[in-house]
C-alpha cells in the first residue's frame, strides 16, 4: 500500500507493510494490526476497517465480524484514558465492586460512559490477570493494583494532570 | 510491578531468575541460560521427547496431560510446515502467574519454545499474549530481537544449520481464545471460535500443519528441565506429578501472591501456612482450588496435596493453580452468580448448549440471589448445568457449568435461604434485579 494513501502515520503504516511478512498468511495479522490501529486512531473508525480490510485482502465485513467478537476492540471513542475496572471473583472478593462505584462517582458518568471532556470513560471489565493483586484496574494498558477508593482517586488524579488538569 | 512471593517452603524453579535481571539477555545467558538449547541441538528429537517424558512434566494450563506424550504425538513426516504455539493468553479468573514469567524471564519463554521446536523439527513458533498484557508484548518483543542478534533464532540458529523463527503477538480480549483451538482461529485472524476434535493440533493444527500448543508457563518450565536434569526435576514433586508449580493465591488471605511450591503441596498448608490465613480470625468458607472452573472444596475436603490426580480424587481439579480462597462472610449465590456473569460474557456462542446455558444460569442465579425464585430453581440451575456437560466443541461450557453444579450441591441450603423472597441474607439487592 503506497503511503501516500494510508490514513495511519508513516510509522504505523511501515509497522502495518512488515506485520503482513511475518506470517504465514497475511490474515494473521489483522487482530495485532487493528489492536495498533486503535492505539493510534482512538477507535475503529469505518476509514480504518476499511484500510485494515484492503492491507489484508479480505472484505471491510470480514474485519468487522472479527472486530465484534473481541472485547478490546472498539468501533465508537473512549476516553483519553479509559479506565478499566475488574469486578470478577477475585476482585469482587476484595472490594472490586466499591472500586467501580467509587469511579462512577469520581467520574460522574454510568459504565461504559464517557466524561464530558473527553478525559476518562469508565467500563466494568472481566478479569485482567491481576488476581493476587486484588482489586485491580487498568488504564488504557497500564495496571494498578491493591487498590482502595483512595488510591484509586490518586490515580484518576494523576491522569486527569496528564490530560490538562481539566474535570 | 508484581513480584514472586516467597515463603521458606518455596522451590524456585521457574522462578529460579525473577529479580536477577534476566530480561536482559546477557544476564540470561550468565544464568546458565540458553544452555538447554543448546543441550537439545545435540540430543534431536527424540532425545528431546526421552527427557521431557522422564520429567513428569503436565500442562500448566489446567489439563495437566503429560507435555512429553504432547510432543510425541506430532508425526516425524508432514507435508505441511509444523508449528509451536506458546499459549499466554492467560484469563482464567484466578490465574496470574503466566504474567510473571513474561515480565521476570522472558527468554525462559524463548528457549522452550526453541526447544520444543526442535524436538518436532518445527522452524516457527508463535507466542500469544493476552491483550491485556500489553506490556509485556514490549518485553518478549525486546527479548526475541535479543535472540535473533546473538543468532539464536533465525537462520542457522548457534551454527546448527537450522532455522528456527518467533513472531509474538497478543489478542484482543476474549477468554474463549485461551483455549487451544479457538488460540489457532484467533492467530489465523479470525474469531476465536472453537474447533472440533479429532482431528488433535497436533496432526492439524495451526493452518492445517502439526502443531504443539501449551501454556506459557509449561514452555518456560522446559529450559530448567535440561538445566537441572528430568530425573531431579520429576523428583520434586509427587508420583506422575513433575516438579513445582506456580500457585496464585487470592481472596481473603493476609498474603495473597504468587508462590512457586513443589507439586503436591498440602492444600491447607498453602492457605493457613503460604498466605498466613485468613484476615480479621474469620472462617474459612470455602476454596475454588485451580481457577474459576474448578468445582468448589468446602473446609473439610482441603487437607490434600495440590497436584492433578488429589485434586482430582477430591472432586475437583488442579486447573490452571489459580487458589481462591472465601471466607465466612460470602455470599455462595453472588459467587456462583459473579462466575456466571463471566461465562455468559466468554461464551463465543459457537454452541447453543453454553450459550444458552449460560444465559439462563445467569439470569436465574440474579432471579434467585435477590429472593425471586421460587424452590424448583434450584433443581433447575443444577438440571441446565447438568445438560451443559460435554455438549460442547469445547470446554468452556463445562468450565461454566461444573463450578455450579458443586456451588449447588455443596451449599443448597443457602440457595434455599434465598426462596420465598426474602432475598440474599448477606447484601442488599437492587430491585431491578427482581424482573
Amino acid at each position: 500500500m503506497s503511503t501516500a494513501t494510508t490514513i495511519f502515520s508513516p510509522e504505523l503504516a511501515a509497522r502495518f507493510d512488515k506485520l503482513v511478512t511475518l506470517y504465514p498468511v497475511k490474515r494473521s495479522a489483522l487482530v495485532p494490526m487493528l489492536l495498533y490501529a486503535q492505539d493510534e486512531v482512538g477507535y475503529l473508525s469505518d476509514a480504518v476497517v476499511a484500510e485494515v480490510a484492503e492491507r489484508i485482502g479480505i472484505t471491510e465485513l470480514d474485519v468487522r465480524n472479527v472486530i465484534s467478537y473481541y472485547s478490546l476492540l472498539r468501533t465508537k471513542p473512549a476516553g483519553k484514558y479509559h479506565v478499566q475496572v475488574c469486578t470478577n471473583i477475585c476482585c469482587m472478593l476484595r472490594g472490586g465492586n466499591e472500586i467501580l462505584e467509587h469511579c462512577k462517582k469520581s467520574l460522574g458518568v454510568a459504565n461504559k460512559g464517557v466524561t464530558a471532556d473527553g478525559v476518562f470513560s469508565l467500563e466494568e471489565v472481566e478479569c485482567i490477570g491481576a488476581c493476587s493483586w486484588a482489586p485491580a484496574a487498568q488504564v488504557n494498558y497500564d495496571f494498578h493494583e491493591n487498590l482502595t477508593p483512595e488510591s484509586m482517586d490518586k490515580v484518576l488524579a494523576e491522569y486527569r494532570a496528564k490530560a490538562g488538569g481539566g474535570k | 510491578m508484581p513480584v514472586i512471593s516467597t515463603h521458606p517452603d518455596s522451590v524456585p524453579v521457574v522462578s529460579w531468575r525473577f529479580g536477577k535481571g534476566a530480561v536482559s539477555i546477557d544476564k540470561y545467558i550468565e544464568l546458565e541460560g540458553y544452555q538447554a538449547a543448546r543441550k537439545c541441538l545435540e540430543l534431536g528429537p527424540d532425545g528431546i521427547i526421552g527427557e521431557m517424558k522422564a520429567s513428569n512434566l503436565r500442562g500448566r494450563g489446567g489439563a495437566g496431560f503429560p507435555t512429553g506424550m504432547k510432543w510425541s504425538f506430532v508425526p516425524k513426516q508432514s507435508a505441511k510446515p509444523k508449528y509451536v504455539l506458546v499459549n499466554g493468553d492467560e484469563s482464567e479468573p484466578g490465574t496470574c502467574k503466566d504474567r510473571l514469567i513474561f515480565e521476570h524471564d522472558p527468554h525462559s519463554v524463548i528457549e522452550g519454545t526453541l526447544i520444543a521446536g526442535l524436538s518436532v523439527q518445527a522452524r516457527m513458533g508463535f507466542i500469544y499474549l493476552r491483550g491485556e498484557y500489553r506490556y509485556l508484548l514490549r518485553i518478549m518483543e525486546r527479548a526475541v530481537d535479543e535472540a535473533y542478534a546473538k543468532g539464536f533464532l533465525g537462520k542457522n540458529i548457534f551454527g546448527s544449520g537450522i532455522d528456527f523463527d518467533i513472531v509474538t503477538q497478543t489478542g484482543a480480549g476474549a477468554y474463549e481464545v485461551g483455549e487451544e483451538s479457538a488460540l489457532m482461529e484467533s492467530l489465523e485472524g479470525k474469531r476465536g471460535i472453537p474447533r472440533i476434535r479429532p482431528p488433535f493440533p497436533a496432526v492439524v493444527g495451526l493452518y492445517g500443519g502439526p502443531t504443539i500448543i501449551n501454556n506459557a508457563e509449561t514452555i518456560a518450565t522446559v529450559p530448567h528441565i535440561f538445566r537441572i536434569g528430568a530425573a531431579e526435576y520429576a523428583k520434586i514433586g509427587t508420583e506422575r506429578n513433575g516438579g513445582t508449580r506456580l500457585f496464585c493465591l487470592s481472596g481473603h488471605l493476609e498474603r495473597p501472591g504468587v508462590y512457586e511450591l513443589p507439586m503436591g503441596y498440602n492444600l491447607k498448608k498453602m492457605i493457613y501456612e503460604v498466605g498466613g490465613g485468613i484476615p480479621g480470625g474469620k472462617k474459612l468458607k470455602a476454596v475454588v482450588p485451580g481457577g474459576s472452573s474448578t468445582p468448589v472444596l468446602l473446609p473439610e475436603e482441603i487437607d490434600i496435596g495440590m497436584d492433578f490426580d488429589q485434586v482430582g480424587k477430591a472432586g475437583s481439579m488442579l486447573g490452571s493453580g489459580g487458589v481462591v480462597v472465601l471466607d465466612e462472610d460470602v455470599c455462595m449465590v453472588e459467587f456462583a452468580l459473579r462466575t456466571m456473569k463471566f461465562y455468559r460474557h466468554e461464551s463465543c456462542g459457537w454452541c447453543i448448549p453454553c450459550r444458552e446455558g449460560t444465559d439462563w444460569l445467569e439470569k436465574s442465579l440474579t432471579r434467585l440471589h435477590a429472593g425471586g425464585a421460587v424452590d424448583k430453581d434450584i433443581d433447575n440451575i443444577r438440571y441446565l448445568a447438568e445438560n451443559m456437560l460435554g455438549r460442547t466443541f469445547c470446554p468452556l461450557g463445562d468450565a461454566a457449568a461444573m463450578p455450579t453444579i458443586a456451588f449447588v450441591k455443596k451449599f443448597r441450603k443457602e440457595f434455599e435461604d434465598h426462596l420465598e423472597g426474602r432475598g440474599c441474607p448477606k447484601h442488599r439487592v437492587p430491585e431491578a434485579a427482581l424482573v
